[in-house]
């Protein structure tokens, strides 16, 4: 059994009692791994008594977990309608430059912080009320 | 009438007695509670459009384009979802609802390829259909933005083909795969545009996902996305015949939908009353066998077995063959003549060859393949019960809470019925497995047994007992039960064996190697854990103790009150298409149809004034015994119908000795057989698709077999028996196999309300049919036992003669796999083979580390009886200890392993248990390179060069 596979069996160990085990899980595996991949899922699926076509649904459905290791740093922008009306597109491009190939930055939609816009997060860190030059610093400290 | 789909009714019955009126566009209608407004529509002829809907499937409200107008509710509900209510005003056509649905498909079609022209579903597309349906004209949208028009097809499985540039992403395949398969291999991949319907993983395509081939998909999918290949290459089919399937005991019932004489495709009928719809890979796909270029269609005889076979004219075969047979008569008697039935040919088929054999020969030479299968569930349920039948009608396990599955691999040996297994299971019952393989039902997704003892072969009447030991003496039995039915002076006699201390778990777990206390957990959990009901296979028959085990398992039923009522029983799943009928035939060697003793001289004088002959009143010779009798010299011809007995039957040259010793084998099948080497007279046989009849399914079902082509060998089955009948002096003038089901029904109390036109009717009939059960007996000691009250036999555990030793320290079982059919006659001869190639030896790690052996690695498979070769397959399924193969394929020779050791009643042969070693080779074994090359020198064909060896 391979080291991965031992991991995989301990965060399954931690979440099965759990009531709809399958979505922590697959949090802590992306987090370690840093991808849900195709031996995970399977590895999950057979933990769980799950079938592979069952686990797979599941994290392709969810953005938030990638079938291979990405070690970029991500930033969360929102560009949803508050964020929209604020202003936030005209800061993409500067983001684009900022990030390079570096950074890895992900559209979302709607970070809970609607009157305060345009919005980012990074990790479980949030920012708001960001102009381009913030917005650029967010992304070069990520 | 020409082609026409099964009507579905979008949402699937209700079952609530209760019963609720409303108004459907000004109609009254009357329907079940919990009945959906689109199937109410349906129920008067409606047609509400939709996609995501269909009947096998429950409601999933995706499309939208169900949508209605119920009065007093806001807005447009689906139709599919909303529960009818008292009252309810429903209009399902408004200039409001046109809008919408025309908008709604819209954007369906503005993403789906405008090929109908050239589609392969062209007017059998259910897309067009509802694009019709709502009037569609345009599509405002064009073509030019993102679109799924250019994907690739998947070609993967060799059934059938998935295009994803034409997936609508309706669900229904991922929602048949759960919901009836059971399988889970299908899920929507990715969210919103970018969904699509995937199988298995990422890196997965149909065959390398966990897709089992069931069909189930392809039969839900509205579009052309997920369909046959044969569809595709052939056409459309023009009409549709419904005939049962001639594989296993379940008896699916399939639309034979036909081009000419072409079968475009078998498509399980949704008003089949054993399979509903559904169907596994080899009934839905595995029917090209009947076309395969081996299938020998000309009749075929040569003067002795070195010579190469001669084709010749069906009057020079048969004269041959009846000039043969009168000559050993004359000079041997009539008890040198000897036949075999075939559990695979129909109830009118296998009637006659018996009729042939006892009323032509003049013997009682006779016997059938359910010798090596189940003839010791007759034996012990006549025993105890009364009737050589299992208590139940498949649709019974919808109301089990506890399932004990004993000696049965149903996902693989009765896919169809595992599937309803599988589906009461996820709705919450409980599983118990005894076997020594932890088979794909002990844990699958979704589903997974509460307790799985892994007891060592040979030994289910010690786990059987135990467990009867720890419901007695716990006070689990049901007294009251036992009292009402059963006799009570054995109950108690059984009760205090049972009880003793040497039957407990704990005594008998280093015998069973079952932990006692997991034992005791299962055996509390049958005991109280509602209705229990017992299912079971070969693992169970095919023993020493086959008959014991049995018996034991009837007490087991009788003793936990588990008889007489929906959701409990005991029940055989029969191996064969109609192993049931066939027993019911009068194929045993003792007994007339309807299991009458042939002793029995009021039986007897019924079938003698019928007939016109005089019977021998002394039971015939069963398989092993006629085979004994030619070896001995006073056994010299035998007719054998649609069975390999050189590859099926135990101890290989035990049967080869045999056979090589008669003056006259006569073998009627498709294809030359193993055992045909051995044979002067080779018949061609007819298809399931080529003769008419009936066939009786586990559940004592008679269902209707139709001819929907012509036997490509000139005669049905039947009318070859009567050709050689009336060849050696009988004069029988059937000129229709319903003809022979009336004097079966004549002359048979059981079938006596049966008649051709009732089974035609599509009228459900389970035996016994008759003046008490005029409408047949879906669930059978309803009221009390068949035989009066129920009898408790004490069945003492006797341990195998087959003992392992240092020379033979491992025990092999057999087995079988969803994508072969037994010996593989038939599977082998169609694409199932991708799923599986050869025999392979299943082997603990354990074990083939101690060898040294690893996965893939040629081992030789040795017993006191003989050796053979095969790969190893490595894997936890089997306990240390045990290894397991299967017996799909004749180079395997599985059987030259086996013992010749039987079941102390009935002489069903122990296959499932054999003392083993296992050692590294490398190559076929001598006797496997002998074999091949008997194969070839027997199978040349005169006049056929590519038969001729290369010399």
């Amino acid at each position: 059994m391979s080291d991965k596979t031992t991991r995989i069996g301990e965060i399954v160990a931690e979440h099965r009692h759990r009531e709809g085990p399958l979505l922590p899980i697959l949090h802590d595996v992306q987090h370690e791994f840093r991808c849900v991949d195709v031996e995970a899922e399977a590895a999950i699926a057979d933990a769980l008594n799950l079938s592979r076509a069952d686990v797979h649904g599941v994290v392709s459905f969810y953005h938030d977990f990638t079938p291979t290791a990405d070690p970029r740093p991500v930033v969360q922008i929102c560009r949803a309608e508050a964020c929209k009306s604020r202003g936030v597109e005209a800061l993409m491009d500067g983001a684009k430059a900022a990030a390079g190939e570096r950074v890895k930055l992900h559209t979302v939609y709607c970070l809970g912080l609607c009157s305060a816009g345009p919005n980012a997060r990074v990790g479980d860190a949030l920012y708001a009320r960001l102009d381009a030059d913030k917005l650029a610093q967010v992304i070069e400290n990520a | 009438m020409g082609y026409e789909r099964q009507k579905d009714f979008g949402t699937p019955e209700a079952k609530s007695a209760e019963q609720v009126t409303l108004t459907i566009d000004g109609r009254e209608v009357t329907v079940p509670a919990g009945t959906s407004v689109m199937r109410a529509a349906a129920e008067i002829g409606g047609d509400i459009p939709k996609l995501c809907a269909t009947d096998n499937v429950k409601a999933y409200g995706s499309c939208r384009l169900c949508l209605v107008e119920i009065e007093g509710a806001r807005g447009t509900p689906a139709s599919c979802t909303t529960p009818v209510a008292p009252g309810m005003k429903v209009k399902t056509q408004t200039e409001r609802l046109a809008k919408l649905r025309k908008g709604v498909m819209e954007l369906y079609i503005s993403d789906h390829p405008l090929d109908c022209l050239t589609c392969s579903a062209n007017n059998d597309c259910e897309l067009q259909d509802q694009a019709a349906n709502v009037g569609l004209r345009d599509v405002r949208y064009g073509y030019a933005g993102d679109n799924h028009l250019g994907l690739e097809t998947d070609v993967s499985n060799p059934y059938f083909d998935f295009d994803a540039s034409k997936c609508i992403v309706c669900s229904r395949c991922v929602r048949a795969c759960a919901e009836v398969q059971g399988t889970f291999a299908l899920t929507i991949d990715g969210r919103g545009f970018a969904s699509m319907v995937s199988a298995g993983q990422e890196v997965d395509d149909f065959l390398s996902s966990e897709c089992v081939s069931c069909g189930a998909c392809v039969q839900a999918c509205p579009t052309a996305t997920l369909q046959e290949k044969s569809v595709k290459a052939i056409g459309k089919p023009e009409r549709a015949v419904v005939t049962t399937c001639a594989y296993c005991g379940v008896g699916c019932t399939f639309r034979a939908e036909m081009r000419g004489e072409q079968v475009v495709r078998m498509v399980p009928w949704k008003d089949g009353k054993a399979n509903h719809g559904h169907s596994c890979v080899k009934g839905r796909f595995a029917w090209g066998y009947a076309n395969h270029a081996d299938r020998i269609t000309k009749p075929m005889i040569r003067e002795s077995i070195d010579q190469p076979w001669r084709e010749v004219s069906w009057e020079e075969a048969i004269g041959f063959t009846a000039t043969r047979i009168k000559a050993i008569k004359a000079e041997h008697g009539a008890r040198a003549l000897g036949g075999i039935t075939s559990s695979r040919c129909t109830n009118e088929d296998v009637f006659l060859v018996q009729k042939l054999i006892r009323a032509g020969f003049g013997a009682n030479n006779v016997d059938t393949c359910a010798r090596v299968c189940h003839s010791p569930t007759g034996f012990g349920l006549s025993t105890t019960f009364g009737t050589s039948a299992g208590t139940q009608d498949f649709d019974s396990v919808e109301d089990s809470d506890v399932i004990l599955v004993i000696g049965a691999n149903p996902t693989d040996g009765h896919p169809v019925f595992a599937s309803r297994m599988k589906k009461r299971l996820r709705a919450g019952a409980k599983l118990i497995v005894i076997d020594p393989r932890r088979i794909d039902l002990v844990r699958s997704p979704h589903i997974e047994a509460a307790h799985h003892l892994p007891l060592q072969p040979g030994t289910n009447v010690a786990v059987l007992t135990s467990m009867a030991h720890v419901i007695v003496t716990e006070g689990l039995a049901d007294e009251a039960f036992v009292k009402e039915r059963c006799d009570w002076d054995e109950f108690q006699d059984w009760a205090r064996f049972v009880s003793d201390e040497r039957h407990s778990p704990e005594f008998l777990e280093s015998v069973t190697r079952v932990p006692a206390k997991e034992l005791r957990a299962a055996a509390r959990l049958f005991a109280t854990g509602g209705n229990g009901a017992i299912y079971y296979g070969l693992g169970v028959t095919e023993h020493s103790q086959g008959s014991s085990t049995v018996m034991a398992i009837a007490n087991l039923a009788m003793a936990t009150g588990n008889i007489g009522r929906r959701g409990v029983g005991v029940n055989p799943l029969r191996g064969q298409n109609n192993v049931q009928g066939a027993c019911d035939m009068g194929s045993f060697p003792h007994e007339l149809s309807g299991y009458r003793h042939i002793s029995d001289g009021a039986t007897r004088k019924l079938f003698e004034d019928d007939w016109g002959v005089t019977l021998d009143a002394e039971p015939g010779l069963r398989i092993p015994n006629m085979l004994d009798a030619a070896v001995d010299g006073s056994f010299k011809a035998i007719y054998i119908q649609g069975e390999d007995i050189l590859q099926s039957d135990p101890d290989t040259r035990h049967v080869s000795a045999g056979l090589a010793a008669m003056d006259l084998v006569i073998v009627h099948d498709l294809f030359l057989n193993e055992t045909a080497h051995y044979a002067h007279v080779f018949l061609p046989g007819s298809t399931f698709l080529e003769k008419s009849g009936t066939f009786t399914n586990a559940e004592r079902r008679i269902q209707p077999v139709r001819r929907v082509m012509d036997p490509a060998n000139g005669y049905e089955d039947w009318e070859v028996t009567q050709l050689l009948a009336n060849a050696i002096g009988c004069d029988w003038n059937y000129t229709h196999a319903s003809e022979i089901l009336d004097e079966i029904a004549r002359l048979t109390p059981t079938f006596a309300g049966v008649s051709w036109d009732r089974v035609d009717s599509g009228e459900p009939l389970q035996w016994p049919v008759n003046e008490k059960a005029p409408k047949g007996s879906p669930i059978m000691h309803v009221e009390g036992f068949v035989r009066g009250k129920g009898k408790f036999v004490v069945t003492e555990y006797i341990p195998t003669d087959e003992r392992t030793g240092p020379r033979f320290p491992l025990l092999l079982t057999t087995g079988r796999i969803l994508s072969q059919y037994n010996v593989g006659a038939q599977t082998r001869r169609t694409a199932n083979v991708v799923w599986h190639e050869e025999d392979l030896l299943e082997m603990h790690p354990t074990d083939a580390e101690n060898r040294g052996l690893k996965d893939g690695d040629w081992t030789k498979l040795a017993s006191r009886a003989g050796e053979t070769t095969l790969r190893l397959q490595v894997t936890d399924r089997v306990a240390p200890g045990v290894v397991y193969t299967t017996f799909h394929h004749p180079l395997t020779q599985a059987n030259v392993i086996t013992t010749d050791n039987s079941d102390w009643a009935t002489n069903c042969p122990e296959y499932k248990v054999t003392a083993v070693q296992v050692t590294a080779s490398n190559g076929p074994s001598e006797w496997q390179e002998e074999y091949e090359a008997l194969s070839t020198r027997a199978r040349r064909i005169e006049g056929a060069a590519e038969m001729e060896p290369a010399e």
